[in-house]
């Protein structure tokens, strides 16, 4: 339906990526990221000035401080000045504004990193100021409930089952068996503790390099063959509930379609988001290979998204994986979606 | 612009200009782990700064960073409770949740040693006697009053000191030290 | 010259009316009207679009966090890609360059970008002033920042106390001549300027700029989509630097960021005497002695000249070779996240001859600027009567 506009452009891959996650962290920001941005930067041999542009996402209302970006920039040490920008965004799109100044030609390397740490505030209530602000954030509803509703849509839409959700949660980690699923008491109905997330602090950092300089700083770089993001009406009573096409649309524009996947990380952190993500997709329920640190058990937000694309690059880096695909998700039910395929060949 | 149909039942009425939908969220913050360190020993009526691994620099109060380089700071030094302002302003504009005369003096404050300043409050100083350069001394709190939090120093006071001269005030003083040269 | 990649072109741009509440609209509806004004300009409709860029300051100001996920249909954008930039106060001008890069790239050949804030959602000094923990609470808003690096600079010059009066009497005569701007103050005077009340000494209540409502939006299309319009803008050049706020041997007055922005930039745009070869310029001056400090930093004229400048008249509409901040400038319209981008969308305006009443005559190359943080992150551009040659 869409034709994939990526063949024509500059390659660019992930060569380098460092992270971390905890339940709650006791470090700032900046001295969480610090040993990040450091790891990558010695792993690549590239020192700060030698980095054409830096690019970061974060959130104000996470931090609970205005400008919360402007003292975790300490963290780059960004003297002497350095071409950058910040999204108020999950990192996965400032990963896509750095691949867009790639193709600009300007630059040739680049880090990009984000960070979140929910630990401080109650993110429920936080991720409740995000919705429409006249008709929706006033009744306070929590991140499970909306995700509740879904679920609810889909299972009386014969469109899921119980039994899926319950293989989602054993495939994701959550619980071990069926039965233990199954034994957990509704956190909110139809959703149990092991259908949503765990939130964590944490963050990501990485290095981007263009053709001719990523070969010289990774042995097997993972190439960006295709990458784009798309987002949806905001209003529950607008949208299908049962579709998403915004992740349809950017993954027919990353050529998703155009071969196999070996991998997906899927940055769904709720097991009903998982299998629908999955269908939209035409993603196996039941994949040969599963992330090795899914986001239900382990939600940054503001940098989960970034983690799926270092996820899918080391998949490729280890050899375990040729073609993954790496998703990130913003605002309620997953409306604005962002496809990002790696790849071992540069194609 | 966009003509928006109304139903002939409400086109009379008043329009909403605004709803008020207050929004309250508790955060429960860490300081991290130079702050940590600072403020216990802040609590003890001692001010630490954080010395750069890479140049020795001396940078109060301690991030655990040296913004130049991105790298950790986990050596800590002593510092002395005298200092200068590097700049000040008069403030007549009330700070929100803060009771304080106006107007008042915030100013940069640079203790001796130190390579950076931080932003405090200065009194027992007419507004305009204060100067770019003016030695200043801490003022504590009582002792039963001093705790673990930032605001164990109630201002500080003019010494009486000769002033720094310009060039070396503030982060000019810098440049002076490291490089001779006062043209910051 | 060109600032990398494809050519671009600004052919749309729109603006809200600025006031200090805009109770007549909803933030859907504020950014709308900017929006819908910028398509008209372009002569394009929704679908046309194939981006849109947005950005803002803290979102502590509306209190709805990233509201771009909100806002997505209010701007047609629905199945679109949908970015959300925030570099503080350089916002509206960072996000003129995000959104031209998408074009540069070839990303993308028409670009709707909005940048906007409404103020009066919240309350904008205590978003700027939330309580810091483990820090001591003493800084009441912006003036109380950037009142001492002024005073350095004051000091440093030995500049005459009343040139930040000049420049705050100047920018709101200019803002008469503007339809848009917040500030319509015809009867004001110079004297009333000098004896309006210290806010932040050496800062007086005139010399700063007002917390407005507001929004500015621009289509920015390809070279082929430009070749369509009578009178595209063309982006010469784009820069963006940043610094930390605080560290060893900093420049605060001229920072070191500004000045390699500054560079980079005229190196894009081929221009080597920019006093000379810039016919109009939109800084972003919030505080009145912002206008010779960057004047200075910018490369306008020699480190401790820029009151000098200011003193000649020669940043004045009226006779002056330098016109500055022709639309009035921050200090009579201050939408905080759409400030840089006003700054950039006037640059556009100026050169391509629509800038009304306030249109310097025969422009035909026009900076904008912006910055934010404690004077940290700028982001700056050249826009062109003349296509860049490369």
């Amino acid at each position: 339906m869409y034709e994939s506009m990526v063949t024509a452009m500059r390659k660019v891959a992930v060569v380098a990526a460092s992270s971390r996650q905890e339940e709650k962290m006791l470090d700032t920001e900046v001295e969480m990221m610090i040993p990040l941005i450091s790891k990558v930067r010695e792993e690549t041999g590239l020192n700060q000035t030698e980095i054409g542009f830096t690019c970061s996402g974060s959130s104000d209302f996470l931090a609970g401080q205005a400008f919360s970006f402007v003292m975790t920039l300490d963290a780059v040490g960004p003297v002497p000045p350095i071409s950058e920008s910040h999204v108020e965004m999950d990192g996965a799109w400032a990963l896509y504004e750095t691949w867009v100044k790639f193709q600009m030609g300007a630059i040739d390397t680049a880090l990009v990193y984000s960070y979140g740490k929910p630990s401080p505030g109650s993110l429920q209530d936080v991720l409740s100021t995000q919705l429409d602000p006249y008709y929706i954030a006033p009744l306070w509803p929590d991140a499970h409930s909306i995700a509740a509703l879904q679920a609810r849509h889909l299972l009386e839409q014969d469109e899921i089952s119980h039994e899926d959700l319950a293989n989602c949660a054993v495939r994701a980690g959550t619980v071990q068996s069926q039965e233990e699923y199954f034994d957990q008491p509704m956190l909110a109905d139809p959703l149990r503790q092991a259908d949503c997330p765990t939130y964590a602090d944490g963050g990501v950092a990485m290095i981007l390099a263009a053709e001719g300089k990523a070969e010289e700083l990774c042995e097997r770089p993972a190439w960006i063959t295709g990458i784009d993001h798309r987002i949806d009406s905001h209003h529950f009573g607008v949208r299908d509930l049962s579709a998403i096409p915004s992740a349809k649309k950017a993954a027919s524009k990353a050529g998703v379609y155009d071969a196999g996947i070996d991998l997906a990380e899927l940055h769904t952190s709720y097991t009903v988001h998982d299998i629908l993500l999955r269908k939209e997709l035409n993603l196996p329920l039941d994949p040969t290979r599963s992330s090795k640190n899914h986001p239900i058990k382990a939600e940054t937000l503001m940098a989960s998204g970034l983690l799926r694309i270092a996820e899918a690059a080391r998949a490729i880096w280890e050899q375990e994986a040729n073609r993954v695909l790496a998703h990130a998700t913003s605002g309620p039910l997953m409306q604005q979606n962002l496809m990002c395929v790696l790849s071992g060949e540069k194609g | 612009m966009t003509e928006i149909q109304i139903p002939s039942s409400i086109r009379n009425l008043e329009q909403v200009q605004s709803v008020r939908t207050p929004i309250r969220m508790e955060y429960t913050f860490t300081p991290g782990v130079a702050a940590q360190t600072y403020l216990r020993e802040f609590g003890n009526k001692k001010i630490l700064g954080n010395v750069s691994p890479v140049d020795g620099a001396i940078l109060v109060p301690p991030r655990g960073a040296d913004p130049r380089y991105g790298v950790l700071c986990d050596e800590f030094v002593e510092m002395p409770h005298t200092g200068h302002v590097g700049s000040f302003c008069v403030t007549n504009v009330p700070i929100p949740g803060r009771e304080l005369e106006l107007p008042y003096i915030s100013a940069w404050i640079f203790l001796d040693g130190a390579d950076i300043g931080f932003l405090n409050l200065v009194a027992e100083c007419p507004p305009e006697e204060c100067r770019i350069g003016m030695r200043v001394e801490a003022v504590w709190k009582p002792d039963d009053e001093i705790g673990m939090t930032a605001e164990n120093i109630l201002y500080w006071r003019p010494t009486g000191e000769p002033d720094l001269p310009f060039d070396e005030a503030g982060v000019r003083g810098w440049h002076v030290r490291k490089h001779g040269d006062s043209d910051a | 010259m060109a600032a990398g990649g494809e050519l671009a072109a600004v052919i749309g741009v729109g603006m809200t009316k600025f006031s200090a509440t805009r109770g007549d609209v909803s933030m859907p509806g504020l950014v709308r009207e900017a929006a819908e004004r910028a398509l008209k300009d372009a002569g394009m409709v929704w679908g046309d679009i194939d981006a849109v860029v947005m950005g803002k300051a803290p979102d502590f100001f509306e209190g709805v966090m990233m509201p771009e996920i909100f806002l997505g249909e209010a701007l047609g954008a629905v199945g679109k890609p949908m970015l959300r930039v925030h570099t503080a106060g350089s916002v509206g001008g960072s996000t003129a360059l995000v959104a031209a890069s998408l074009v540069h790239s070839g990303v993308h050949d028409r670009v709707l970008t909005v940048a906007w804030e409404k103020q009066s959602e919240s309350n904008a000094m205590w978003a700027l002033s939330l309580k810091q923990p483990f820090q001591v609470s003493i800084n009441a808003g912006a003036g109380g920042y950037f009142s001492p690096i002024i005073r350095q600079y004051m000091e440093a010059t030995q500049a005459p106390e009343l040139i930040g009066c000049m420049v705050a009497f100047k920018d709101r005569q200019h803002a008469l001549l503007n339809p848009y701007a917040h500030l319509h103050q015809p009867d004001l005077t110079f004297d009333q300027v000098v004896e309006s009340p210290m806010l932040w000494e050496p800062i007086r209540y005139s010399e700063t700029c007002p917390s407005s409502d507001g929004a500015a939006a621009m289509v920015i299309v390809n070279e082929t989509e430009a070749e369509k319009s009578d009178n595209p803008a063309w982006i010469h050049a784009g820069a963006m630097r940043s610094e930390a706020n605080n560290f060893p041997g900093r420049d605060e007055v001229n920072p070191q960021a500004s000045r390699e922005c500054a560079a980079d930039l005229w190196n894009q745009a081929g221009i080597s005497n920019p006093r000379e070869e810039i016919d109009a310029v939109e800084m972003y001056v919030p505080f009145s002695w912002y206008e010779p400090m960057w004047l200075e930093s910018l490369g306008f004229c020699e480190r401790g000249d820029g009151w000098k400048l200011v003193e000649s008249g020669a940043t004045h509409i009226n006779g002056g070779d330098l016109p500055v901040n022709c639309s009035g400038g921050v200090l009579s319209s201050n939408p905080i996240g759409a400030s840089g981008m006003i700054r950039f969308a006037e640059a556009a305006l100026q050169v391509r001859g629509m800038a009304g009443e306030h249109q310097v005559e025969g422009a035909r190359k026009a900076m904008g600027h912006a910055y934010g943080g404690g004077a940290q992150y700028f982001a700056m551009w050249v826009v062109g009567k003349d296509k860049p040659t490369t």
